[in-house]
C-alpha cells in the first residue's frame, strides 16, 4: 500500500500491540475483509468463486497451518496431507453419526482429532532432528493413508470406501449454495488466520521462532523446546485438519484419500515456500499462486490452440512449476510476502530514493 | 523343514530387494556426504536415466552405446544442476536447498516425459527372470545380477573415494567444506563430480527397476523406497546404506508375509518406515550416522 508510516503516534500499549499499528493499513484489512464477505460472493460468477477463491481459501488455512510448523517452528512436514484427511475423516464421521451436534463443533473436534495425531507424531521430534523429523512425517502420510483405507468403520462401511459428505446445517438453513459454501470458508479462515497471527506475537509464538533460529540456544536460555514443538505439531495438525474438513465438505462434496495423497501435501508445502516461509499473509499469497498458475498455463496455452496436446501441456506445466520453484528459492528465499514488503519499500521511497 | 526353506527364501528374496533399495539410497547418500544436499530429485534422476536409456535403445543403438550416451546425459545434466540451482544457493540453509531439490525434481519429471514421452516402455537387459536353485531354495537370477551389479558399483565407488585425486578432494569437501576450499579444491567442480556420481548410480539403479517395473513415472516412487533406508542407514555412511538396504529389505518381506495377513496387507509402503523410525528413536544419527554435537 502506497503510504508513510510515519506520524502514527501511539498513546497507549494497547495500540502499540496492535495487529497493524498503522491506522491505514488496519482500514484497508477490515475493508477486504468486509469486501470479501459482503461483495465478492455476490458479484463473483460461480466459477470464481466456487472453483478459484473457495479452494484458495481452504488451501490458505493448511498453508497457514503448515507454515506454523515449517516457517515458524522450523520443523519441515511432509505430512500435511495427510493431517487434512485426518480432519476429514474425523468431520464426516462426527456429522454422519452425530448429527445433533452443530457442524462448528464437529469441524472443531475434528481439528483436535487432527491435532491430536500431530501432536502423537511430533512426539518423535522431540527425539529426532532435522531431515529426519521430514521423513517422519512422510511415514505419519503412507501410514495415515493406510489407515483410512484399511478401517471400513472410518468411511462408514461405505464399499467404494468415498462417503458423500451431506449438506450442512446450522439454524435450519442448508449450505448448498456457492455463494453459502464460500461464505462458510472465508469466515472460519479470516477467523482462524487471527488466531494464528496472534498466537505467532505471542510468547508461545516466539517460543516456536527461537526453537526454529537455534534450537539448542533456545533450550538454555529457557524455553521449554519440548512444548513449543509439541504446540506446533499440534496447531499445525489442528489448522490442517480444519482444512481438510472444508475441503471435503465444501469444495469436493465426499471423502475420499486421493484428495490427501503425498501430492497434497507437497502442494501445500509449496504454497508456503513460495509464499513465504514465517508469514501468516504469505500462506494466502502462495495458496493464489499455486491455485492460479495452472489456470493461467492452461489460458495460456489455449494462445498456441491445437499445437500443444494435453500430455506435452502436462509436462510443460510440470517443468514451468519446478523451475519456478528454484528460480524462486534463488531470487528471494523468503517468498512473496517479502518481495511484497520490499515494493512497499521501494514504492515508498519511490519518486526520490536515497 | 518345508517352513524352513520358505522362510529362507523369503529372507534371501528380501536380502536382494534390499540390494535394490541400497542401489537408490547410494546416490541419495553420496550427494549428502559430499555437500550435505538431500537431494530428493534422486528419484527423478532414476527416471531420468531409464527413459534416456531407453530412448536412445529406440533409436536402433546398441546396449553399451545407449548406456555411454545416457551416462553422458546425466553427467551434462550433473553440470547444468551445479551451475544453475546449486551455484546460486551456496550458503544457503540446508532446508532451502532440499526444497529447491524437490522443484529440481518436478521440473525433470516433466523434462524427461516431455522428451521421451509418457508412455510405459518394457527394458530387456538380457537377463532372464527365470528363478535358480541353489541349496534347495528359489532364488531369482535377475535379482542376483542386480545384487552383483550394486557390489560392484560400491567397490568401484569406495574404490574412486579411496585412490583419486578427485575423491580425496570430495572426501575433504565432504569433512569440512570452507578448509577444503582453502586448501585449493575447486568446490564448484567437486559439485558436479558428485551429482555426476549420483547420475552414474541413478542411470544403474534406472536400469534395473526399470527392468523389473516398466520404465515409467512409477520409478520416481522408488525414491520414496530409499528413504527410510538412508534414515536407518544414517545419511552419511555409505556402509550404513548398504546394512540398511538389506535390513530394510529383508524386515519388509517378513512382515508384509508373517504380519500382513493380520492386518489386512499393504502394510509395505509404511513398514519400513515404522522401523527405521523405531530405531531412530533409540539411535538418533542411524545406525552409522555421525551423531551431531549440539553447539550454540
Amino acid at each position: 500500500m502506497f503510504h508513510r508510516d510515519a506520524g502514527a503516534l501511539k498513546t497507549s500499549y494497547s495500540e502499540e500491540q496492535a495487529i497493524f499499528p498503522v491506522a491505514l493499513d488496519r482500514w484497508s484489512v477490515v475493508a477486504l475483509v468486509a469486501a470479501g464477505a459482503l461483495v465478492v460472493p455476490f458479484v463473483a460468477g460461480p466459477y470464481w468463486l466456487g472453483s478459484i477463491l473457495l479452494p484458495c481459501l481452504i488451501l490458505s488455512l493448511a498453508a497457514i497451518g503448515l507454515n506454523i510448523l515449517t516457517g515458524y517452528a522450523g520443523q519441515l512436514s511432509l505430512g500435511s496431507g495427510a493431517f487434512m484427511a485426518v480432519g476429514a475423516y474425523a468431520a464426516v464421521n462426527l456429522v454422519i453419526r452425530l448429527p445433533w451436534l452443530p457442524f462448528p463443533v464437529s469441524f472443531v473436534l475434528a481439528g483436535m482429532v487432527a491435532g491430536a495425531v500431530g501432536l502423537a507424531f511430533g512426539l518423535l521430534s522431540l527425539r529426532i532432528r532435522g531431515f529426519y523429523v521430514a521423513v517422519a512425517t512422510l511415514a505419519a502420510q503412507f501410514f495415515i493413508e493406510w489407515i483410512c483405507t484399511h478401517i471400513p468403520w472410518l468411511v462408514l462401511n461405505t464399499p467404494s470406501g468415498v462417503v458423500s459428505t451431506p449438506t450442512l446445517f446450522l439454524f435450519g438453513f442448508g449450505f448448498s449454495s456457492v455463494p453459502s459454501r464460500y461464505l462458510v470458508a472465508f469466515v472460519t479462515v479470516v477467523a482462524l488466520a487471527v488466531v494464528a497471527k496472534n498466537l505467532i506475537r505471542s510468547s508461545a509464538g516466539r517460543a516456536l521462532m527461537a526453537v526454529r533460529d537455534h534450537e539448542t540456544a533456545a533450550e538454555l536460555t529457557g524455553v521449554d523446546t519440548t512444548r513449543a514443538k509439541l504446540t506446533a505439531f499440534a496447531v499445525s495438525g489442528f489448522y490442517c485438519g480444519v482444512a481438510g474438513a472444508l475441503w471435503a465438505f465444501l469444495y469436493l462434496g465426499n471423502v475420499e484419500i486421493e484428495a490427501f495423497s503425498l501430492h497434497r501435501s507437497f502442494q501445500i508445502l509449496f504454497m508456503v515456500i513460495i509464499g513465504g516461509l514465517g508469514s501468516i499473509l504469505g500462506s494466502f499469497l502462495g495458496a493464489a499462486f499455486i491455485v492460479l498458475l495452472p489456470v493461467a498455463i492452461a489460458n495460456a496455452a489455449t494462445v498456441f490452440g491445437e499445437a500443444l496436446k494435453p500430455d506435452v501441456l502436462a509436462n510443460l506445466e510440470l517443468m514451468i512449476f519446478g523451475a519456478l520453484i528454484v528460480a524462486f528459492l534463488i531470487i528471494e528465499p523468503n517468498g512473496l510476502a517479502r518481495l511484497a514488503v520490499k515494493a512497499k519499500d521501494r514504492l515508498r521511497r519511490w519518486p526520490l530514493p536515497y | 523343514m518345508g517352513d524352513f526353506s520358505f522362510f529362507l527364501e523369503v529372507v534371501v528374496g528380501g536380502l536382494l530387494s534390499g540390494v535394490m533399495y541400497t542401489l537408490v539410497a547410494l546416490g541419495f547418500v553420496l550427494i549428502f556426504k559430499a555437500s550435505g544436499v538431500f537431494n530428493f530429485a534422486q528419484g527423478a534422476m532414476v527416471l531420468f536415466a531409464a527413459l534416456t536409456f531407453v530412448g536412445f535403445l529406440e533409436f536402433g543403438l546398441p546396449m553399451w552405446a545407449a548406456f555411454l550416451l545416457a551416462l553422458a546425459a546425466m553427467l551434462a545434466l550433473a553440470v547444468a544442476i551445479e551451475r544453475t540451482v546449486l551455484r546460486p544457493l551456496v550458503g544457503q540453509d540446508h532446508m532451502i536447498l532440499f526444497m529447491a531439490t524437490i522443484g529440481l525434481s518436478i521440473f525433470l519429471e516433466g523434462f524427461a516425459q516431455l522428451i521421451w514421452g509418457t508412455k510405459v516402455r518394457g527394458l530387456d537387459l538380457g537377463i532372464s527372470d527365470e528363478p535358480i536353485e541353489i541349496g534347495g531354495i528359489l532364488i531369482s537370477q535377475f535379482d542376483l545380477s542386480a545384487a552383483l551389479m550394486a557390489a560392484v558399483l560400491v567397490a568401484v565407488l569406495s574404490a574412486f573415494f579411496s585412490y583419486t585425486k578427485v575423491g580425496r578432494a570430495l572426501r575433504a569437501v565432504a569433512d569440512d567444506t570452507q578448509a577444503a576450499q582453502v586448501a585449493g579444491v575447486p568446490l564448484g567442480f567437486i559439485w558436479a563430480v558428485v551429482w555426476g556420481a549420483a547420475g552414474f548410480i541413478a542411470l544403474v539403479a534406472g536400469l534395473v527397476w526399470g527392468a523389473r517395473l516398466g520404465v515409467q513415472f512409477a520409478l520416481t516412487l522408488v525414491a520414496l523406497k530409499a528413504l527410510p533406508v538412508m534414515i536407518l542407514g544414517g545419511f552419511n555412511s555409505i556402509a550404513g546404506a548398504i546394512v540398511a538396504g538389506l535390513v530394510i529389505g529383508v524386515s519388509e518381506k517378513l512382515a508384509e508375509i508373517y504380519l500382513g495377513p493380520f492386518v489386512g496387507g499393504g502394510i509395505e509402503n509404511w513398514f519400513p518406515y515404522a522401523l527405521a523410525i523405531a530405531v531412530l528413536l533409540i539411535r538418533p544419527a542411524g545406525l552409522f550416522g555421525a551423531a551431531r554435537i549440539a553447539r550454540v
